[in-house]
């Protein structure tokens, strides 16, 4: 057991995300081993490492839909297995699915989603404006391309006004618009929002450009350090690690 | 005795070994007694003669077997209330148990069935509503093999044996039913009092020998735990937090 | 959360689940097809008699439902699982019963809609004729589909999930469907010869309890079975 607890204040100034010590396995794997992290209220942090080192875990744990094994997270403050249902409602998740019904339109998930969340329809021709898909908007997102999905995940993600972002890759398949737009949002979210923050999964730190505040590098399911965000990559520490 | 204690269950492992023990050699030799004086003492059937001797075990099993479900649906309840890995392993020792216990009513149900009636298998409603317990046995067992996260698995099987154990009062009644409407040869269980006293002890006896099983299956159960337990904290290194604590 | 917005999610799953099965078709045909399919394997197996069909009739519908219908229940999560929409499904704050209850109406128009042309195509194949109580037929039918796509439901909730769900599925589902396969042929066979031992009432009492057990029970214990 840590013989220490972070200081948690509550309300204004609490710590965006926490993790402490979370484990979790899978069968007999461990994917996480014990990792320790911290964001601050507009702090933009990437999160960098092998496959298979256990960034999308660490994600999911904090958007509450894995449960750590052992250790603890919390996000703005509150538990995320105490208080799962209102950490819900701060974060938005964006994973490599993109999570959309194929056999619905584009305006029909975001309505769908505008219906799941107890909001009123009325955003949803903005959101779909802002992420260019206003024009196919009618169409099943079946016919749509990967970057179009994307792109209406995105649109999915903005009807949910959150707090704080949990953005695994988010820049996959993403043209040059496509991923200054993401870049616009994420900007948007932790400047606009009261503890505001973001934790983003990157392989090519080029594409979050100035955005950065740092870079965590993980490895074999824990942070294993810093890394610079003005360089291209965490190539070097990797290689140190991995030796 | 080292005391090791699962964190994840918080179960000390090698406590109350001897007590079961105890239960079990009195529920071994209390067995033996009560067949004995079943076999000597009762008199032969009028209709089955010595046949009807199955009863003893046929008929202690099956109720037994019911006291197993009941135990699997109580441990079920509490895990999903408490959230405790130990009471998931103890519905699982019940179940397997149980299974056992409900094979075993039905194997004999069929070779008292052949002799008496001329057929393997009637569908009378005690002897159908043990063979739906067996299947719902089996399914949760099987259940329990194709999941592999452990919380996963619990949190199913919980939910599983529930919902089980709600089912099988209305199995019980809507089977009956069915044979009253369709007039059947009733059941031909109707005891001469010279038979209760055998039963009653073989049915103490078997459920002395149940209580042992499954405290054996249960306690076997919980040192797989620990050792994963320990085998976890190796691979951790001694990472923070890393002991498989669920505060 | 209120009741309303609980309704309003309710009716969305539900409305979401029926519109991309409208779109897609292909499970809805097969589906009924499967159950036409059985009726027939029935046919061959019982018949060609027209007394021994026609006694066999309502459990040979009941067998053709549970088949076909049991098919259904895995393609409902499938449709989540497919483009990894469960995880924003589950991130949604608020009840997660009223995910339960939206797939839970979309499964009973869907099993209905199989209904709807296995039971006639099936009074055609073992010379059955409109009873005189249809009504009350309707009425027995309706409740055992609810039991049935009510368990259906919930059970795939896991079996979709794990390893060798086309097997898990029916296994966990089926011996659970006897009280509800034996209340359904009772109660329908009793009304058709007229009710004369005045029994379909406890049947149809015994699904009526049997519905409102399991529905209670499947709303209080879902958010267990999905949320890990």
């Amino acid at each position: 057991m840590p013989a220490t607890r972070l200081p948690l204040n509550h309300g204004a100034g609490a710590t965006a995300l926490v993790a402490e010590g979370v484990t979790r396995r899978y069968g007999r794997r461990w994917a996480l081993r014990g990792a320790n992290i911290s964001v601050a209220p507009g702090e933009v942090v990437g999160l960098e490492g092998h496959n298979g080192s256990g960034k999308s875990t660490l994600l999911r744990v904090f958007s509450t839909l894995i449960r750590p094994t052992s250790g603890k997270a919390w996000v703005l403050g509150e538990d995320v297995r105490e208080r799962a249902d209102w950490v819900r409602g701060q974060i938005a998740l964006m994973t490599y699915h993109p999570g959309l019904y194929d056999d619905l339109t584009a305006r029909e998930n975001l309505v769908f989603a505008a219906t799941m969340l107890g909001r009123d329809a009325a955003g949803i021709d903005a959101a779909l404006d802002r992420v260019g898909l206003l024009r196919d908007a009618d169409e099943r997102v079946r016919t749509f391309s990967s970057g179009m999905q994307r792109r209406l995940s995105l649109a999915r993600l903005l009807m949910q006004r959150p707090r704080v972002l949990l953005l695994d890759e988010p820049y996959n398949s993403l043209d040059r618009q496509g991923v200054a737009l993401v870049n616009e949002v994420v900007a948007e979210v932790v400047r606009g929002s009261e503890g505001g923050a973001a934790l983003i999964v990157l392989h090519d730190r080029q594409s979050a450009g100035a955005l950065l505040d740092r870079v965590e590098v993980m490895f074999q399911g824990r942070i294993e350090g810093q890394a610079e965000p003005a360089l291209p990559a965490a190539v070097d520490l990797l290689a140190e690690l991995a030796s | 005795m080292e005391s090791v204690v699962s964190r994840a269950t918080g179960v000390p492992i090698a406590s109350r070994e001897v007590r079961w023990t105890t239960v079990g050699i009195v529920g071994l030799v209390l067995l033996v007694v009560a067949q004995l004086y079943g076999v000597l003492t009762s008199p032969p059937d009028r209709d089955m003669g010595h046949l009807q001797k199955i009863m003893y075990v046929h008929v202690p099993a099956a109720w037994n077997a019911m006291l197993a479900f009941l135990l699997v649906a109580l441990a079920s309840l509490r895990y999903l209330w408490k959230g405790r890995l130990a009471d998931d392993l103890l519905a699982a020792s019940a179940a397997e148990v149980g299974m056992l216990l409900t094979g075993l009513t039905l194997a004999l149900g069929m070779i008292w069935g052949k002799p008496t009636w001329g057929i393997w298998w009637t569908w009378e409603p005690r002897l159908t509503s043990t063979a739906v317990l067996f299947f719902m046995f089996v399914a949760y067992l099987i259940l329990r093999t194709f999941v592999d996260d452990a919380e996963r698995r619990a949190q199913w099987s919980a939910v599983v044996g529930l919902l089980g154990a709600l089912n099988v009062p209305i199995v019980y009644m809507s089977v009956r039913w069915w044979r009253t409407l369709h007039q059947m040869q009733s059941s031909p269980m109707t005891l001469d009092s010279s038979y209760t006293w055998p039963l009653r002890v073989n049915a103490i006896a078997l459920m002395l020998l149940m209580a042992y099983a499954v405290a054996h299956r249960y306690r076997s159960a919980i040192m797989t735990q620990t050792a994963d337990e320990l085998m976890d904290r190796l691979a951790l290194q001694g990472a923070p937090g890393g002991g498989g604590s669920r505060a | 959360m209120s009741w309303n917005d609980d309704w309003r999610r309710v009716r969305a799953v539900a409305l979401k689940d029926l519109t991309a099965e409208r779109r897609s078709k292909s499970g809805l045909n097969a589906v009924t097809f499967l159950g036409v399919l059985v009726l027939m394997l029935f046919g061959f197996a019982l018949g060609p008699d027209t007394e021994s069909l026609r006694d066999a009739a309502i459990g040979a519908i009941w067998l053709a439902i549970l088949f076909s219908g049991v098919l259904a229940f895995n393609r409902s999560y499938q449709l989540e699982l497919d483009g990894g929409a469960l995880e924003p499904l589950l991130l949604y704050p608020g009840s997660r019963w009223s995910i339960f209850a939206g797939k839970l109406l979309a499964n009973l128009a869907f099993v209905g809609l199989v209904e709807l042309i296995v039971i006639p195509v099936a009074m055609v194949l073992f010379h059955v004729s409109v009873p005189a109580g249809w009504g009350a037929q309707l009425g027995v039918t309706l409740l055992g589909t609810i039991g049935f796509v009510t368990l259906g439901t919930f059970y795939a909730a896991m079996s979709s999930r794990s390893r060798s769900r086309e097997v898990l599925l029916p296994l966990l589902l089926f011996p659970m469907m006897i009280p509800v396969l034996l209340g359904a042929v009772e109660a329908s066979t009793s009304l058709m010869e007229g009710n004369v031992m005045r029994d379909a009432g406890a049947w149809i009492r015994m699904l009526l309890v049997y519905d409102v057990v399991f529905l209670a029970a499947a709303l209080a214990v879902f958010e267990f079975v999905i949320e890990v």
